[in-house]
This record gives structure tokens, C-alpha cells and sequence, in this order.
């Protein structure tokens, strides 16, 4: 079995380079924690310190730049084996990018450890600003020296509730600090501060680590909340989504021959949507095939609710209603919201509650009141009206979807079949 | 199966037949981001599959389904234009990395956030070259009941057999719409397995060595052998390269895989009509106008064929053999700019060739009508 982590010496960063002691401290704590390599999954991001994946005798994962805090999560969220160790490389970039994914992560606190590579910039692309770039320090694209101060991202990630955060300066033997860090049960994100030869010293000429880490502003420490790390939770599942849907047996008939289009409309808590479910299963009792949808307005307590019935004795296809046969309005949203609809009617029926205005169609306008057992019933009365009038399905045919459905308690049933009776 | 008689229906919608389908099928994930008309499906989702993560964005949702993928789970998620369009570089990672998993993208009326609530069928030509370079994802779009649960397993099954992202493409009016079903009528679904590499096989193990175009899996999870898993261009050890022969073959497979391989799950149906020298074209949502239309021209005494084409991407020679062969081709989707034809032919379509487009609204069996007949 393989123990070595590294499978040469010779590491692909420039000369100096702070992310050679991160990569090789990382692995010598690893080894002092007695990981078999092939435990450890190490995820890189795009940058510099990402290129290390070829030296490693981990398994390795090498994604996206920015997302490999989020990708190391969902392999900490599939993994079942509390003896692996996920291990994110990421730089400063890659954190100013990815910030969304280091706090979820923390939040959750998901069992892995981030290595931020803290090198103030952007080594890849050329030695940009970054978002964790201190006021003052000088890059490719502010040879002036950065207005702006970095983030805090060990406080952000602590506040968002990771198990462990710290920053350690880069320089010596940093393995057993690492070691701590990744001995954490749950999320610990480790700011490793560092220097990228190439840019940061090149355009920050005689200034020190120490120095630079002081204008920062940011203090060495760590942070710790006491937290249990993350565990999904399965919770209670279905089996089998289709076993609870009911099935409707056939125990009417119908005599409907034609295609209807069917309207149901009126407003957000008057009952349309319940009133068009009830059409729509009566009718599938009755041997006809139906689909239906219902719409509203996004902010669904308000406004006008519809429902959209075709009801057919053969296979429907198209659902799409242009010009409905019959539409049934209990009150002015449903009215205002079916206007066009109903004027461009050339035959058909409306049934509309009393107190709302007659539109100009070509329909038979029939008005009840519906709304006189309380608004709360107004659609279910109407629908009841719509089937003694219209006979499509029976009266009998909805009683039993509501016994079936237990339904009846909630609904005024004898008031319905007193007012039914006395039509 | 359902134990109901058949002729005894249920009133359901499509999303509860395409998550329960999945879950037959071999997902076990569901990661969720809201967006309307997807919402049934991560409710749905959320109700069936042993693990279910409400993501902070679909960013993320991404990216947790491909590590969760790449520990040898199958993953999948519901969205929308908005929601994908965040998804695409990670699309591409999955891609890249040979990570399964099903993203079901229900349309609706863009650009941008458009109008939530009403369905369109505008992303196709987007689907078409979301991966860069212009590799095939594979994109299997639904058109009935049926359909959502049989097309919905095999988005799975070509994940799973094929080795990568798989987009089922449907659309709002398919999935918020209830419907009278016979449930007994489904047939059964059989669950697909993952090919494992052998654990006891000597040797390095190479995470991108294919056997048939496609390589074979290994968790991240096991010790046995060293996988890498990369989205950078790669040799079939996963290591990082420029652009050696090697890592290009490594590329080109990418795209030959799901050329080839995707088709022999190739999905369209076809109603040819004798003598009929006119064709109907529709996909998705449309195909059920078309299958109105076709019905009613056909009692009108029209001789006229009907292709519904379900595998959009890889495009498939076979819709132009089909199409090349009438003399009048009516093809209609809800999108102005006849996103189906474009992809097959580019914007120089056949002589006899026409287009019925729609644009916030479903295109009626009567438009389809008028246009075969004119
Ligand atoms: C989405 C995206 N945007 C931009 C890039 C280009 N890019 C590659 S590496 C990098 C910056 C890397 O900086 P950092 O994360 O600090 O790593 P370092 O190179 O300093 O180690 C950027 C912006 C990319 N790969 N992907
Ligand atoms: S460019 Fe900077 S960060 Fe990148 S390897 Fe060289 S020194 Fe390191
Ligand atoms: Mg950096």
C-alpha cells in the first residue's frame, strides 16, 4: 500500500511560492493523522494551488474555478464512510468567487476542511485584486495599491456557523496546525497567509510578510463553535408517490358526446380550486376524461383563482382553452380575469352570481346566487348549480367525491342540498 | 404496479409520474432550488428520494449533485431558463467529469425571468451548444403523459449507461396540468445499475479508460485504486493536460460517446399515413395539438404523417431522412423562431417546409390545421 502523499519532490510552482509549504504541510499532517492516501479526497480548485493534483496520491477531483467548496460538499453530503478525510484547496480567488459555497458549507456545517491559499491575489490570471487583497497592497490591476479592504472570511465563515476556522501565517512547520484543523469533526476552513513570488513581491518590492499581514488588519486566531457536524437527514419517505393518489372508480355516466371547455373563477379563498377538483373527479366518475390546471396570481391570497376544465367522453390532447363552452363566475375577480374569454363566446353558457354585471357575449348568461351560502362556498354552490342545470355530471356524482375524499365536514352539505331543493 | 382495474382513473399531474419514474429508474438524489413551473418536482422530490438537499442556489445544486455523483450516487434536480442558465459551467464540469446525473428543465416564456407561469418552448437551440465546443449533451424532451414516465427513466438510464449530465426537457403546461390517468396502464421500469470497475483488477486504475466509449466507475469513496476526476482537459488517467493526442482523444470520445451511444436510446415516434405526402412536426408540449390536428385532417379525408421526435440532442439523421422524404412539412413549436427545423437544416430550410410558432401561448390544433392545409 501506498503511504507516501506526494509522488515527487519537485512541486509545479514557481520558485518560493507559499503554496509549496501549504501543499507540503498539508500532506505531512495528513501523515502524522495516519490517512491511507486513498481515505483522502482531495478537491482542487482553479488557480495555482489547484495544479497540485498531479503530485498527490489521494484521490483527486479538479473542478471549477470557485465551486470547490460546494463540489467537496456534495461529496462530504454522498459519503457514508466517517473514516474519509475532504480536503478543498482553494485561493483567495477562488474564495472571492465561490464566497456563496464557503458559507453554506459552514452553515450546514459539512464535514470537510478548507485550505484557503491566501496569497492576497490572483496568481493564475496574472496577479489581479482579489477579494481578500489588503487596503494598500499593489497588484496587476492596482498599481496604486488596493482602496479596499479584504474579506474577513474566517469571521464570515465562523459567524455562518463552521465547527472551526483559523488563519495562520505560512511560514515554518505549519503541520501540526493543519493537523488540528483537520482533525475537526464537521466544517473547518484554515486561511493559510502567503506570498506569490511572482506578482506580490515583484510589485510590493521589500515589504514583508508580516507587514503586509499587519495592514491587512485581519488577527491570527482561531474560532470555534460547538456544533454537531452535519448529518442528512432521511426523514420519512414515500415508497411509492402514486400509491396514495386515489383511484376513482366508474359509477356514473355521463351524456356528454362533445368535448367541453370548461371555466371556474373567482377569488383566492372562495373555493375555485377545490370546486374545480371536484368537477374534475365527479366527471371522472362519470366515465369522461378530464384535465385541469389552475391559475393565480403569484401572490395567491389575493386576486382572482382559476381553474381550466376540459372534460371529454374520449382521450384528450390538447388541453389549451381558447374559447371555453361554459365558465362559472362567482365573483368580479373571476369576471375581470375571464372577460375576454367570455366576450369572445358565440354559443355556450355562463353561469355568474347575481350581483356581477352581464358581460357583452354571444353565451347564454345564466344568474344565481351563489355567493348566499358565504363567499368561502360560493364556487362549490356554483358547481353544484352548474351540474343540476347542465346535467354534464350529476349532483349524486360530486356528493360521493366529497364522502370519498372526506371532504363533508368542512363543506355546508345540507345547506347546499336544502338550497339545491328548493331550485 | 398499480392494483387499480383498468378504466379506473386517478386525477394526477406529470411531475408526481416523471420523480416517481426516476426513483424506479436508479436517482436517489433530489437537489432543489425553487422556481416555477418546476416546483411540483422538488416538492415531489423532496416526498420520494432517500436524499433530498435544498440547495442556496442552483450554482450549487450543481455541484452538490456532481459530488454526490462522483461518490456513486445519481442525482437529479427540477429548474427553469433562470435557474439553468447558473447550472450551464457546471453542466459542462459533469460533462467533462463523466458524472451522471438528470436535470429536468421545465420551460417557460423568456428572455430571462419572462413569465414564470407560461410555458414556452424556447431553450432547445440553448440546449443545443450549452456544452462548449459543441459537444451533444443529451436532451430528451417529453410530449404526453406516457411519455413523463417513460422517457423520465430513460434521461436515467442514459445517465447512468452513458455516463453523463441528461436533460429532460418539458415545459410547464406538461407538468402543472392534472390529468384523468389510468395508472395501471404504466408499464413497469426497471432500475439501472451502474458499471463498476473490478475492484480486484491489478493495476492502475484509469478513472477515463473507456470500455465501449464509456469508462467505468469508481467511487471516490473506496481505497482500492487512485481515482482523478477532472473537468480541466485531461489524459484517461484524469491528469491535466494542454492538448496531447491523447487528451483530445480523451475530448473527441466525449462527443462520440453520446453520438453513438445515444442512439440506441433514440426516442420518436412516427405515424405514417399511406399515400400522404404531407408531415406534421412536433415536439413536446405542441405534440399533443399535433396529434389533435393530425386526427382531425385525417377524418377531413388529408392524407398527412405525423414524427414526434423525443431525442432532441444528439441530433438524429433519421428526422431529416423523415422530413426530406414528404413534399409539405408543417413543423410546429411554441417559440417564433423554429428552434427544431434550424437545428437540422440551419437557417436555409427545405423548399415546402413551414413553421406554426406561438409566442405566450400554446399553439392550437386549428393553427396546425390552417398551415397543412394552406
Ligand atoms: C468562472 C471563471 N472565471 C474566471 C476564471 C479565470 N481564473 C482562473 S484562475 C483564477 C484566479 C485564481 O486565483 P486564486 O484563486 O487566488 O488562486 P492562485 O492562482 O492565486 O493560487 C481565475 C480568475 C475561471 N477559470 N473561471
Ligand atoms: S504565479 Fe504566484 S501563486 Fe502562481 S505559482 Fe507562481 S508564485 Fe505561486
Ligand atoms: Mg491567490
Amino acid at each position: 500500500m501506498i503511504k507516501e502523499y506526494l509522488n515527487t519532490d519537485a512541486l509545479p510552482y514557481c520558485k518560493g511560492c507559499g503554496h509549496d509549504l501549504i501543499a507540503r504541510n498539508t500532506t505531512k499532517a495528513l501523515e502524522k493523522l495516519n490517512y491511507d492516501p486513498l481515505d483522502v479526497i482531495m478537491v482542487t480548485d482553479i488557480g495555482c494551488h489547484g495544479i497540485i493534483d498531479k503530485c498527490l496520491n489521494t484521490h483527486t477531483v479538479h473542478g471549477l474555478h470557485g465551486r470547490s467548496s460546494a463540489l467537496g460538499a456534495g461529496i462530504s453530503l454522498g459519503n457514508e464512510n466517517p473514516d474519509k478525510k475532504i480536503i478543498v484547496f482553494i485561493g483567495d480567488g477562488g474564495t472571492t468567487i465561490g464566497l456563496q459555497h464557503i458559507m453554506e458549507a459552514s452553515r450546514l456545517n459539512i464535514n470537510m476542511t478548507v485550505v484557503v491559499h491566501n496569497n492576497y491575489l490572483y496568481g493564475m490570471t496574472g496577479g489581479q485584486t482579489s477579494g481578500l487583497t489588503p487596503p494598500g497592497f499593489k497588484t496587476t490591476t492596482s498599481y496604486e495599491g488596493n482602496p479596499f479592504t479584504g474579506y474577513d472570511i474566517c469571521a464570515l465563515s465562523h459567524t455562518a456557523g463552521a465547527a472551526h476556522t483559523s488563519r495562520i501565517m505560512g511560514v515554518g512547520d505549519i503541520s501540526d496546525k493543519l493537523k488540528k484543523v483537520l482533525e475537526v469533526k464537521g466544517f473547518s476552513l484554515v486561511e493559510v497567509l502567503e506570498i506569490c513570488p511572482s506578482y506580490g513581491v515583484k510589485l510590493n518590492p521589500k515589504r514583508k510578510l508580516s507587514e503586509i499581514v499587519e495592514t491587512a488588519g485581519k488577527p491570527l486566531g482561531e474560532w470555534v463553535n460547538d456544533r454537531e457536524q452535519f448529518n442528512v437527514h432521511q426523514g420519512s419517505k414515500e415508497k411509492n408517490l402514486l400509491e396514495k393518489v386515489p383511484v376513482i372508480k366508474k359509477v356514473f355516466n355521463s351524456y356528454l358526446k362533445d368535448p367541453m371547455a370548461l371555466i371556474v373563477s373567482g377569488s383566492a379563498g372562495e373555493g375555485v380550486q377545490l370546486a374545480a377538483g371536484l368537477i374534475s373527479k365527479a366527471a371522472i366518475s362519470s366515465g369522461l376524461h378530464v384535465t385541469q390546471k389552475g391559475s393565480y396570481p403569484v401572490t395567491v391570497g389575493v386576486g382572482f383563482s382559476t381553474s381550466e376544465i376540459n372534460l371529454s367522453p374520449g382521450k384528450i390532447n390538447f388541453h389549451g382553452i381558447n374559447v371555453p363552452d361554459v365558465v362559472i363566475i362567482t365573483s368580479a375577480d373571476g369576471l375581470a380575469h375571464n372577460l375576454k374569454k367570455i366576450e369572445a363566446m358565440k354559443g355556450g353558457k355562463v353561469f355568474m352570481d347575481s350581483s356581477l354585471e352581464v358581460p357583452n357575449t354571444g353565451a347564454e348568461v345564466i344568474r344565481h346566487d351563489f355567493r348566499g351560502l358565504g363567499a368561502r362556498n360560493a364556487s362549490i354552490f356554483a358547481v353544484f348549480y352548474f351540474a343540476l342545470k347542465t346535467g354534464v355530471i350529476s349532483t349524486e356524482s360530486i356528493f360521493q367525491i366529497i364522502e370519498e375524499e372526506g371532504k363533508g365536514k368542512k363543506l355546508p352539505i345540507a345547506k347546499i342540498k336544502d338550497a339545491l331543493s328548493a331550485l | 404496479m398499480q392494483e387499480n382495474k383498468k378504466g379506473n382513473r386517478t386525477l394526477t399531474d406529470a411531475s408526481r409520474l416523471i420523480i416517481e419514474s426516476m426513483a424506479r429508474a436508479g436517482a436517489d438524489s433530489f437537489i432543489g432550488y425553487p422556481i416555477t413551473p418546476a416546483n411540483l418536482l422538488y416538492q415531489y422530490g423532496s416526498q420520494r428520494m432517500p436524499l433530498m438537499l435544498a440547495a442556496p442556489d442552483e450554482i450549487t445544486t450543481l455541484q452538490w449533485m456532481a459530488g454526490l455523483s462522483a461518490t456513486g450516487k445519481v442525482p437529479i434536480t427540477a429548474t427553469s431558463f433562470p435557474g439553468y442558465a447558473l447550472m450551464i459551467e457546471s453542466v459542462n464540469m459533469a460533462y467533462m467529469m463523466e458524472l451522471p446525473m438528470v436535470i429536468i428543465l421545465v420551460q417557460r416564456l423568456g428572455p430571462a425571468t419572462g413569465t414564470a407561469t407560461c410555458g414556452a418552448q424556447g431553450d432547445l437551440s440553448l440546449l443545443r451548444g450549452n456544452i462548449s465546443g459543441g459537444h451533444p449533451l443529451p436532451v430528451i424532451a417529453t410530449s404526453s403523459f406516457e411519455d413523463c414516465w417513460t422517457l423520465s427513466a430513460k434521461a436515467v438510464e442514459t445517465a447512468i449507461k452513458l455516463r453523463t449530465p441528461v436533460v429532460l426537457l418539458t415545459s410547464k403546461e406538461e407538468v402543472m396540468t392534472s390529468k384523468s390517468f389510468d395508472m395501471a396502464s404504466l408499464p413497469e421500469i426497471k432500475k439501472t445499475e451502474q458499471k463498476y470497475y473490478d475492484l480486484d483488477c491489478e493495476g492502475a486504475y484509469k478513472s477515463y479508460k473507456p470500455t465501449d466509449m464509456v469508462p467505468d466507475f469508481l467511487p471516490v469513496t473506496q481505497n482500492k485504486h487512485q481515482v482523478r476526476i477532472n473537468a480541466s482537459t485531461h489524459n484517461q488517467l484524469g491528469l491535466l493536460q494542454h492538448s496531447t493526442p491523447e487528451a483530445m482523444d480523451n475530448t473527441r470520445r466525449l462527443e462520440e460517446k453520446i453520438k453513438q451511444k445515444a442512439f440506441e436510446y433514440i426516442q420518436y415516434e412516427l405515424y405514417e399515413q399511406q399515400d400522404a405526402e404531407k408531415l406534421v412536426v412536433a415536439f413536446g408540449i405542441t405534440a399533443a395539438a399535433a396529434k389533435d390536428a393530425v386526427a382531425q385532417l385525417q377524418q377531413d379525408g388529408e392524407k398527412v404523417s405525423l414524427l414526434i421526435p423525443k431525442t432532441l440532442v444528439p441530433v438524429q439523421d433519421v428526422y431529416a431522412e423523415i422530413m426530406d422524404s414528404y413534399n409539405k412539412v408543417v413543423v410546429a413549436e411554441e417559440n417564433i423562431n423554429n428552434q427544431f427545423s434550424e437545428m437540422i437544416y440551419g437557417i436555409r430550410k427545405p423548399a415546402g417546409h413551414s413553421f406554426v410558432g406561438s409566442l405566450g401561448k400554446m399553439i392550437t390544433p386549428q393553427q396546425i390545421i390552417e398551415e397543412v392545409k394552406a
